[in-house]
């Protein structure tokens, strides 16, 4: 019910994409994102995939091109990267307040200034206060299984919220690996009619005016409205994870995944990629009898903070590991998260903010074995210690 | 799990040598990996590429600092630090060039270097210097970690039989050092 391919973390998310039947796809190119329209646009060229290719002027094009497909009962997709996201953010922000579900690829990126075309964070970082949904994969295949996902989730009648479908830029995006795609015909069970989930707003036989000017105590029941929906997502995506589990046998554990937590005392926070490297250095600072334990951020929008605090209640240490900044706090904005999850239950934690990997910059497995041994020294010692730097001198 | 820097330049093929192992690894049962990293974007600029192969699945997605096996593709690229930086104890050296082994100035851990070539070999089969796949030809022969039978096959897929001939070639030219 599918069939193993190499390929790049781009090139599965097009896969995947094309897998969920897109009517309209409209992007424009931009580092490290291009080759995930450059094939699907070769897949629409090639008759492979049935879908209205549309290469327009700029990623603000790109997104009003989808929003008024969107509002015409089509499924939709895009993607982009860092300056393209900036570009974009006008029509992103009214795309989810809008309500109409859709799903879009971001290849993490780094934003300039300095001029960088390399990956981190920060990009989507930056616009976790849009209304989206933003979820960060770890391996090529939870790419793929996170776009079809993600169209569920989006056009689930609870949620109606779009989903970005982030990855690391370059670690992840020009990756290649083994990656199973699965079968048109198992997609097409598990997700929705679109005839049903993604019904017409426009329709020319009844005109009317979208998304008019409206007054604030309307605007406030929308916007109440879609903060209770995201909640609702909390619930939903763990549902549809299970569900997907059952169906193509790979599940993730929903908002965060664990890994050996159970009995540690020092647990690691990770998001994306630096995830598997983060894993390897749990199993080396197992054998070398320190007790470490690993949580990896899978939903940042929803944040999942209940699981979050929950998963961390008893700990002695922890370092939340951050490929981007928050600049109003002057650490990680993971760590600042985390520690807003703890408010309630009180910090009784070691804890202190890692951020590495900006700017193309690795993190490495000693990198991470550096954070594990300060984590075990000081792991009788509670209280927030100075952000530690994964500089390279 | 063996972890393979590859070094060379803009415009060789150093990224779709890479992918190319990694699919004859998973086609034959293997695990692999494949990361390039790119500098600038542009022809002749240095170019590294991470690969990694292994029985487990490959969780780590980061640079190679250790290699086992170092496959470089331009030998003008031996006198940049990087190049030779991190070799394990006993690792193996598989590069292009007309060079003796003396002169390559290899580093003191290195077990076996594995000249071949591959710029001869691509120059008179294909024209120009294109040496990505004669030396998948001559890393294959070299190492044995993927199916030569089963890599042969994809780089005549991907590249044409021409490029198939150039990896036999290469892979049949060979000259293995013990040092």
């Amino acid at each position: 019910m599918s069939k193993q391919v190499v390929l790049t973390g781009n090139y599965a998310a097009a896969e995947a994409a094309a897998l969920c039947r897109p009517d309209v796809i409209a992007a424009y190119p931009i580092t490290p994102q291009s080759s995930v329209v450059e094939r699907l646009a070769g897949k629409v060229y090639n008759g492979e995939l049935d879908a209205e290719m549309i290469q327009v002027e700029c990623e603000h094009s790109a997104m009003s091109a989808v929003q008024g497909a969107a509002a015409g009962g089509g499924r939709v997709f895009t993607a982009t990267s860092a300056q393209g996201l900036a570009l974009m953010y006008e029509p992103y922000f009214r795309m989810s307040t809008l309500r109409l579900p859709m799903v879009m690829a971001l290849a993490t990126r780094e934003m300039t200034s300095p001029e960088t075309v390399w990956s981190g964070q920060q990009d989507a970082m930056s616009v976790r206060e849009a209304g989206w949904i933003q979820v960060f994969c770890e391996s090529t295949q939870e790419i793929v299984d996170m776009i079809i996902q993600g169209y569920r989730l989006a056009e689930d009648s609870r949620v109606r919220i779009h989903v970005n479908v982030c990855y690391d830029g370059f670690y992840s995006s020009h990756l290649t690996e083994g990656v199973l795609i699965p079968d048109q015909a198992a997609v097409d069970a598990f997700l929705p009619d679109p005839a049903q989930s993604m019904k017409a707003v426009l329709d020319p036989d009844h005109p009317l005016s979208l998304d008019p000017l409206t007054a604030g105590p309307l605007l406030m029941k929308y916007r109440k409205n879609h903060l209770e929906a995201m909640e609702q997502a909390l619930t939903v995506l763990e549902e549809i994870d299970a569900e997907f589990g059952k169906q193509f046998g790979r599940s993730y554990g929903g908002g965060i995944e664990k890994y050996r937590l159970d009995d540690a005392d020092v647990v690691l926070v990770t998001i994306a990629g630096m995830s598997g490297t983060a894993k390897d250095a749990v199993d080396i600072a197992r054998d070398r009898g320190i007790k470490a334990g690993l949580i990896r951020i899978r939903f940042t929008r929803p944040f999942p903070a209940a699981r979050i605090a929950d998963a961390l209640a008893g700990k002695k240490a922890f370092s939340v590991i951050d490929r981007s900044c928050c600049f109003g706090w002057s650490q990680g904005p993971m760590h600042m998260e985390v520690k807003a999850a703890l408010a309630d239950q009180g910090i009784h934690a070691c804890h202190f903010s890692t951020i590495g990997g900006l700017g193309g910059a690795d993190i490495s497995l000693d990198e991470i074995l550096g954070v594990i041994d300060i984590l075990e020294k000081g792991k009788n010692q509670p209280g927030e210690r100075p952000v530690h730097w994964l500089l390279k001198d | 799990m063996k972890e393979i820097r590859l070094h060379g330049r803009g415009g060789l093929g150093v990224v779709k040598a890479s992918q190319l192992v990694v699919r004859a690894a998973v086609e034959g049962g293997l695990y692999g990996q494949s990361i390039p990293a790119f500098g600038v974007e542009r022809k002749g600029s240095p170019v590294f590429g991470y690969l990694r192969l292994s029985h487990t699945p490959i969780r780590r997605r980061m640079q190679v600092y250790t290699p086992d096996i170092l496959l470089i593709l331009d030998d003008s690229l031996i006198t940049s630090p990087d190049t030779y930086a991190g070799l394990k104890d006993g690792g193996m050296i598989i590069i292009n060039t007309k060079k003796a082994v003396e002169d390559l100035h290899v580093p003191k851990e290195t077990g076996t270097v594995v000249t071949v070539d591959a710029t001869t070999i691509s120059e008179e089969l294909l024209g120009r210097n294109m040496p990505n796949t004669a030396m998948l030809g001559a890393f294959t022969a070299a190492t044995g970690l993927v199916d030569m039978e089963r890599l042969l096959q994809d780089i005549a897929q991907t590249f044409g039989t021409i490029n198939r001939t150039a990896a036999e070639k290469a892979a049949a030219s060979i000259q293995i050092h013990r040092l």
